[in-house]
């Protein structure tokens, strides 16, 4: 027996008691295994056989003892993780307001020039012991904190070389208070530098909130996406209406929808029609007119009418959740370009600490007097300037903000590796049918040949296309039912790939099919080439109809091509890349549709099975290479593509297939997936010339380098201002990419 | 050249000595993981290395006592998994690899690492 285990929280637990109450009402399903319930979690975890077991059973069982289960909870409380993180944002804020306010203190007493202005209890060393003691040892436990159980594992990271430079401030200064005879014997003023420390300390943790904050808004694509769910959901019950929370929604259930309201879940609209908004979902501002057996998205708005659906799809796996699932995975991926800063981060911390001590060492040994003074303080300001934070936001802060800003222009990238080559992309391969064009063909010439009606040829060729999946087909049926013709049965019938179809009908062998399968069948349409290529040259495609081995007739079909086509070519052949239509239609049908959209490049007369060899031969020409297609027909072209990107189907086949997805049909999609690579890539460039360059100028600024020039030294606390400056540039520098513009 | 620089040179030629060695040159211990771990974030992560099944679905439970900010995040890039860790509590991830190999978590600065090693 196969057995699906099943985790849901309840909500009204609160007493041990319940927890009996509770298992036992579950247990009592027919084909429950076991149930048990936690109570510190208030979550049921249910084994049971899938085949006599469903979520209304396990629903009612709980709701029967009187709690309520919260099935298909799916995605996460957000609002938990958000107190969570406010509340640690909260707590280093007092810490830094409290560092720095002590460490000014203590500056305005100590610093010259303006010491002489402050009262002479705060210029006393004792009393700046008493004020910095709790900064070094409460505020900085955070460093120790992290830099005692790191050091454990035998790793180290920016918390240990600010412990490191701190603790040296701090306890040089202790021993400057307490022996100052001992300093002063050495030639060295006694003068603590209680400032040092406690200002670093306030000034890291600042741009620590700084950076926590602005990495917050890095990520509200996707909490803006967790809150377009719906909260409850209007369930159709014995004729009434109840409204029920969205968790409790299964599969199956009946919805209404009033005007103005969101739609709770995926479904299939079973009465009524409406106007929805999909902006959300699919980046389209347009509402899109839905009636009976149309799909309706959860989350989208219902503008105009009311209807009624049936829920098709529930918690994880609807729409929205798999928007967010491939979304948090896209964030979650690393860019090829982030490699670099990878190995270098790997080996910075240590390598700062070397640095430190060549810095201890030849100012000791070749620096000026005091020697021992300007030795610490060189080596503090080298191991509070090291950033190794901006290297490691540097790529993925980039990236959640790219991805999260490509889903609210519908625009789904799997992930951060696509997003890195999209922007490498010179050369667009367009799948024709269903992608440039509409993919609604419509009948628009029936030529007779032999005296046959236009409604006979329509039979035969209705009949011998009817269950055939090609558009081409279905707009032949399409036309016999426009014109009320009641199709014959097929036998023998036979699909040839990229020629046609043949198969018997009322007793006459029938073929259907292009010029190729004519030739095949040695049947002769000479004498009719100008006709079929006056209508090819005008974008139709031409099916020829044999009845019995004689040619009977032609049935050109044509395909809108779509709105967007003509500006979204223009705008990619004007950033420089080659547009490329690929099609199974002859040359001229394929010219005449390029034409008409601003192509620069055909592939006509491809076969479905032959548009991975023709992106394969693009790329074998040096061309990085992206396809744009439905991403269920061109799987193979999609994968065998430097970029396959997936248009406006949203089905699960499309997203497995392609590296990004578009959720709509619009065709300018592609060319704004193509420049949100090329702005996040930017960002990211710019990100990492930043943080190496600062890292790579400024310690050796830090280690006295500018000294033997200019006598220029930095002070350790415009160290600390530097080293916060910079993370948080990083990440600012990341946020600019939402305001970045993709029309 | 006075006795004190010798001390200082050296005691700093040492000192880089011992920081290489230090961290540089530690070996991993793995821990044999069948099919659920809890990786404890403390400064680090215990146990840093864990060995897992190839094709098996292994639960790593993550749980941060940590309240440094570097560490709120963690990233398993291969398995495009980013997620957020509250203080003290425990956040679990799902990974099943198809390839052998070995595989870095890090946390989402890139600053601590551990290592999945896929047999």
């Amino acid at each position: 027996m196969q057995q699906t285990k099943e985790t849901f929280s309840i909500k009204g637990m609160h007493c041990a008691s319940c927890v009996g109450i509770l298992e036992r009402s579950l247990k009592k399903i027919p084909g429950v295994e076991s149930a048990t319930i936690n109570l510190a979690t208030t979550k049921a975890t249910v084994v049971y056989d899938p085949q006599r077991v469903n979520d209304n059973h396990l629903a009612s069982a709980v709701a029967n003892v009187g709690y309520e289960a919260m099935i298909n909870e799916g995605i996460k409380s957000e609002e938990e993780q958000k107190k969570a993180k406010e509340k640690e944002l909260m707590d280093l804020g007092n810490k830094v307001a409290i560092s720095l306010f002590l460490g000014g203190l203590i500056l305005w007493g100590s610093f010259p020039g303006l010491m002489n202005t402050a009262p002479m209890i705060l210029q006393n060393p004792w009393f700046q012991l008493l004020l910095a003691t709790p900064v070094q040892l409460w505020v900085g436990l955070i460093f120790y904190r992290a830099t005692i159980p790191a050091l454990k594992h035998r790793t180290a990271n920016m918390d240990t070389l600010v412990a490191l430079g701190t603790t040296v401030a701090y306890t040089y200064s202790v021993f400057v208070t307490i022996f100052p005879k001992v300093v002063e014997k050495i030639g060295i003023a006694a003068v603590p530098y209680f400032d040092v420390g406690t200002i670093i300390i306030g000034l890291i943790l600042l741009g620590r909130y700084f950076e926590t904050r602005a990495k917050q808004r890095t990520s509200e694509a996707i909490k803006k996406l967790i809150n377009l769910q719906a909260k409850t959901a209007r369930v159709l019950r014995n004729g009434k209406e109840i409204d029920i929370p969205i968790e409790q929604v299964i599969i199956g259930n009946v919805i209404r929808v009033r005007p103005g309201e969101k739609i709770p879940v995926d479904g299939i609209v079973v009465d009524g029609e409406s106007s929805i908004d999909e902006s959300m979902i699919t980046g389209e501002s347009i509402p899109v007119d839905k009636s009976v057996n149309d799909i309706v998205i959860g989350a989208t708005i219902n503008k105009t009418g009311m209807f009624i659906f049936k829920a098709t799809k529930v918690g994880n796996e609807t729409m929205l959740a798999q928007i967010i699932k491939l979304v948090e995975e896209a964030q979650g991926s690393k860019a090829p370009i982030q490699r670099m800063a990878d190995l270098v981060s790997s080996y910075f911390v240590p390598i700062v600490i070397m640095l430190a001590i060549v810095t201890f060492v030849l100012w000791y040994v070749l620096g000026p007097t005091p020697s021992l003074l300007h030795a610490l303080l060189n080596t503090i300001a080298v191991l509070i300037i090291a950033c190794p934070c901006a290297m490691g936001l540097a790529t993925p802060t980039a990236i959640i903000v790219g991805t999260g800003k490509g889903a609210e222009h519908g625009i789904l990238i799997k992930d951060a590796e696509s997003l890195e080559i999209a922007h490498k992309i010179n050369a667009i391969v367009f799948d024709k049918t269903g992608t440039l064009t509409n993919g609604k063909p419509e009948v628009t010439d029936i030529i007779s040949i032999n005296g046959d009606s236009e409604n006979e040829l329509i039979e035969y060729a209705a009949s011998l296309e009817n269950g055939s999946e090609h558009s081409l087909a279905e707009s032949i049926v399409l036309e016999a039912e426009k014109r009320k013709i009641e199709l014959a049965n097929v036998s023998k019938f036979k699909a040839i790939a990229g020629h046609g179809v043949e198969g018997v009908v009322n007793e006459k062998r029938v073929v259907l099919g292009n010029r190729k399968l004519m030739d095949r069948e040695g049947i002769d349409t000479h004498n009719f080439r100008e006709r079929i290529e006056k209508l090819e040259s005008g974008g139709k495609t031409v099916m020829i109809l044999s009845l019995e081995g004689k040619f009977a007739g032609l049935i050109a079909v044509a395909d809108t091509v779509k709105e967007s086509a003509r500006e979204a070519i223009n705008i990619l052949n004007g950033m420089g890349i080659e547009t490329i239509m690929i099609t199974g239609d002859n040359a001229r049908t394929a010219h005449a549709i390029a034409e008409k959209t601003g192509m620069t490049r055909v592939l006509a007369e491809v076969l479905p099975e032959d548009k991975e060899r023709e992106v394969k031969k693009l790329q074998a020409e040096g061309k990085r290479v992206a396809m744009v297609g439905d991403g269920i027909n061109d799987s193979p072209a999609l994968a065998a593509a430097d970029v396959g990107i997936a248009m406006g189907t949203g089905t699960d086949v499309a997203i497995e297939a392609a590296d990004i997805t578009l959720m709509n049909k619009d065709l300018k999609s592609v060319a704004m997936a193509i420049k949100l690579s090329k702005s996040t890539m930017r960002t990211i460039k710019l990100n990492l010339f930043w943080a190496f360059g600062y890292n790579i100028i400024l310690i050796p600024i830090a280690m006295g380098a500018l000294y033997p020039f200019f006598h220029l030294l930095l002070n350790p606390i415009f160290a600390s201002v530097a080293m916060a400056v910079s993370s948080v540039s990083v990440v600012s520098n990341s946020l600019l990419l939402k305001g970045s513009k993709l029309n | 050249m006075t006795l004190d620089k010798i001390i200082v040179i050296v005691g700093g030629f040492l000192g880089i000595i011992f920081t290489y060695w230090f961290f540089l040159m530690k070996k991993d211990k793995g821990v044999e993981v069948s099919d659920h771990v809890n990786v404890i974030i403390d400064g680090g992560y215990s146990p840093e290395v864990i060995s897992v099944p190839q094709g098996k679905t292994t639960i790593i439970n993550f749980i941060r006592k940590d309240p440094t900010s570097c560490l709120d995040e963690v990233v398993i890039s291969d398995f495009k998994i980013r997620k957020y860790l509250p203080l003290n509590q425990k956040v679990s991830v799902e990974i099943k690899p198809d390839n052998t190999g070995e595989y870095i978590y890090s946390c989402g600065m890139n600053m601590y690492h551990g290592k999945i090693i896929v047999k």
